[in-house]
């Protein structure tokens, strides 16, 4: 290993380029895909016990979202919003915050996109953005507030999104039964304004039903956006040196508190624009809720599959609404949908012991190497 | 509007009804995190277990089918998280959100196959319920007849929590698996099996979530649906760091979100001709969890809570 560190620095930027992809191929992406593998051989194995069979099931899924370019989209449309939490929550694991209130802030993100798109009057297509920012923006608030109890009063961030996620769940929840907003003889919200709409029907010919919106194009501008924060700027610098040792970055002259609060922020506006894209772009109304409908933590599930990058993010993201899609379409042969979860459950817990086949790979890598460890 | 006796009674009765599954559950919390595990997975360990147990007890029409088929099912989630944590070591907090969605997953994909696709298992039959203790001891409708007619699960839990106290701070075993929960690598260097108690309690913390899930269908609501648990694991490991990682002060945190729970369900009722929205009254115990939060501060949890041990010291 560090021979081949050596050899690459001397060859100069192409090879320290190619080795470094390989290493990423190698560690990160190999693993992954091997922990996807685990994931559908436990499934099949559960398939076969409850007398499915796999072949014909995962035939179902995977046509289910490959079958044509409508299904395609569909994927993509039920990929937006968990690639908004997935980020979110990958931005605060980089700083060091687990950010387990992403399913909050995405419920306000929603919510204040909604009331501003039924309350304001505005030009179309300025409508949208602004009501987009709006609920981005109380995402951001709504993580803020944990990330400074976090900062000032030492309150674990876990416990107080926890709360913050139920209280912006009844929030919701009563706005949507407020007479001004109650679509009567239902229990959901009148429609959200029609200048403030952000899906086209442009592409109906093509793809039917599917809503295209523009919040599958920031969803990408995000990821990017993310990326450079965190690895090209000094803000990024200062917010992960504050996650990676909190003392050294305090004695290194950075305001930790600060720090803190703009990461719990930031991972809040992330969310807050899912939730916003996805009442102003798919679901057209807000309703009222039985239960927390799991964006937020389907955001950590994306978040760990895609090996806590914001690139990983995105594609773990579209596998994830991928799979969340085509789950619907085992009913068709008859199988519990729920088998997904299940899958993913799997896949996660294998990557979360891949560190041990890692150490062991490792090992094996270095005794052959005669090298010592 | 005035309370009568009765309705205090009722609001006692339904504080502790509803505060039983936290408890339990919350024990488990306590014995994980104590023994330096932290383990998140007991929102899903809550969730199987609601499942195995409702779906025992339909079958076999015994609450006491149900709680043990519980207890198989936590045990074996509880495996899963320990030789992740433990043995593989893993990060604590991704094998935990892993549990969180193996087991739902799990639950809800069984119950599909065991039940005609249905999300819902089969009613519980009255016989499958617990049996209520002190019934028939006080005159009907009475304060105390209220008060203190309960499931048997609401005595037997304040019971479990009374001997996790006792077995966490006055036995040996307690005291070692406090050292393993500070500074493992200082009790491995007097010949303490780390591995040893960190499995048993990572295991055992498995069985009480299951079992916090179980008494639901058998003393609350008499089936398992998907939202049967929805955040309640959730709240007891908050309930845990609210009463700073000791059984007591959990009860009472707990008892606190039971109270707010039936408060919000009892001004709900349409006696009370209260005009407050539903919706706010239910938001009441997490802002009331958050102000107390504010004031109380900083809960320390156990040193070594979260971090992966390492014997050979890497």
């Amino acid at each position: 290993m560090r021979q081949a560190d050596a050899a690459s620095l001397k060859s100069g930027f192409p090879s320290l380029f190619r080795d470094r992809l390989a290493r990423v191929w190698n560690d990160t992406f190999l693993y992954t895909l091997l922990s996807v593998m685990i994931g559908l051989l436990v499934g099949s194995v559960i398939l076969t016990v409850t007398g499915f069979n796999p072949i014909e099931a995962y035939g179902a899924l995977f046509n289910g979202v490959f079958g044509t370019g409508k299904t395609r989209m569909y994927a993509v449309q039920y990929a937006t919003p968990i690639i908004f939490t997935g980020l979110s929550v990958t931005f605060a694991f980089k700083t060091g915050l687990f950010n387990i209130g992403a399913e909050g802030q995405y419920i306000m993100g929603g919510l204040i996109a909604f009331t501003v798109s039924v309350t304001l009057h505005m030009p179309s297509g300025l409508h949208g953005a602004v009501a987009v920012l709006a609920g981005g923006l109380a995402g951001a608030v709504w993580g803020a507030v944990a990330g400074l109890l976090k900062a000032y009063k030492g309150i674990h961030e876990v416990i107080v999104t926890i709360m913050l996620n139920w209280v912006a769940f009844y929030f919701s929840n009563f706005v949507v039964m407020m007479p001004a907003f109650k679509k009567p003889n239902s229990t959901a919200s009148v429609d959200v304004g029609e200048s403030a709409r952000i899906y086209t029907d442009a592409f109906k010919e093509n793809f039917g039903a599917v809503k295209i919106h523009w919040g599958m194009l920031l969803a990408v501008f995000a990821v990017i956006c993310c990326s450079v924060i965190l690895n090209k700027t000094t803000l990024g610098f200062r917010l992960r040196a504050v996650g990676f040792n909190r003392n050294a970055a305090e004695y290194g002259g950075v305001n930790v508190g600060r720090s803190i609060a703009v990461s719990m922020g930031i991972s809040g506006l992330l969310a807050g624009l899912g939730g916003a894209v996805q009442t102003l772009g798919v679901v057209g109304r807000l309703t009222q809720l039985g239960a927390q409908e799991g964006y937020g933590f389907d955001g950590i599930s994306v978040s760990m599959i895609g090996g806590i990058s914001p690139i990983g993010a995105l594609f773990a993201g579209l596998f994830y609404g991928g799979m969340k899609y085509g789950g619907s379409k085992l009913n068709t042969i008859g199988a519990p949908s729920e088998l997904v979860n299940v899958i993913i459950g799997v896949i996660i817990y294998s990557i979360a012991i891949m560190g041990a086949f890692r150490a062991v790979v490792r090992f094996i890598r270095a005794k052959r190497e005669g090298m010592p460890l | 509007m005035m309370f009568s006796s009765s309705d205090i009674g009722l609001l006692i009765s339904s504080t502790l009804t509803y505060a039983t599954p936290l408890i339990i559950a919350g024990m488990g919390s306590i014995m994980s995190e104590t023994s330096g595990v932290v383990n998140i997975g007991i929102e899903g360990q809550m969730m199987i277990g609601a499942f195995s147990c409702a779906a025992a007890a339909t079958v076999f029409g015994s609450p006491w089918a149900g709680l043990f088929a519980a207890g198989i099912a936590g045990c074996i989630f509880g495996l899963l998280h320990a030789l992740a944590c433990i043995t593989f070591k893993a990060d604590q907090t991704i094998s935990g959100i892993a549990i969180n969605l193996l087991a739902p997953g799990a639950a809800i994909y069984f119950c599909k196959a065991l039940f005609d696709g249905s999300t819902q298992t089969k009613p519980v039959e009255l016989t499958g319920k617990l049996p209520l203790v002190l019934n028939n001891v006080f005159p009907e409708n009475s304060f105390f007849d209220y008060t203190f007619k309960n499931y048997i699960s609401v005595y037997a839990c304040l019971v479990l929590a009374l001997c996790i106290w006792f077995l966490l701070f006055r036995t040996r075993i307690g005291l070692r698996i406090r050292a393993v929960g500070e500074h493992p690598r200082a009790t491995a260097t007097l010949g303490i099996g780390v591995f040893r108690l960190r499995y048993f309690c990572v295991v055992l913390s498995g069985i009480l979530a299951s079992l916090g899930g179980a008494v639901i269908p058998l003393s609350t609501v008499s089936y398992f649906f998907p939202s049967i648990i929805s955040g309640q694991g959730f709240i007891a490991i908050a309930a845990v760091i609210f009463g700073k990682y000791k059984p007591g002060n959990t009860v009472l945190a707990c008892m606190l979100f039971g109270f707010c729970k039936s408060l919000s369900l009892s001004l709900g009722n349409p006696k009370f001709e209260l005009s407050v929205s539903v919706h706010l009254l239910s938001m009441i115990p997490y802002v009331i969890t958050l102000l107390v939060l504010l004031f109380i501060g900083k809960s320390h949890a156990p040193a070594a809570s979260g971090k992966i041990y390492d014997p050979a010291g890497h």
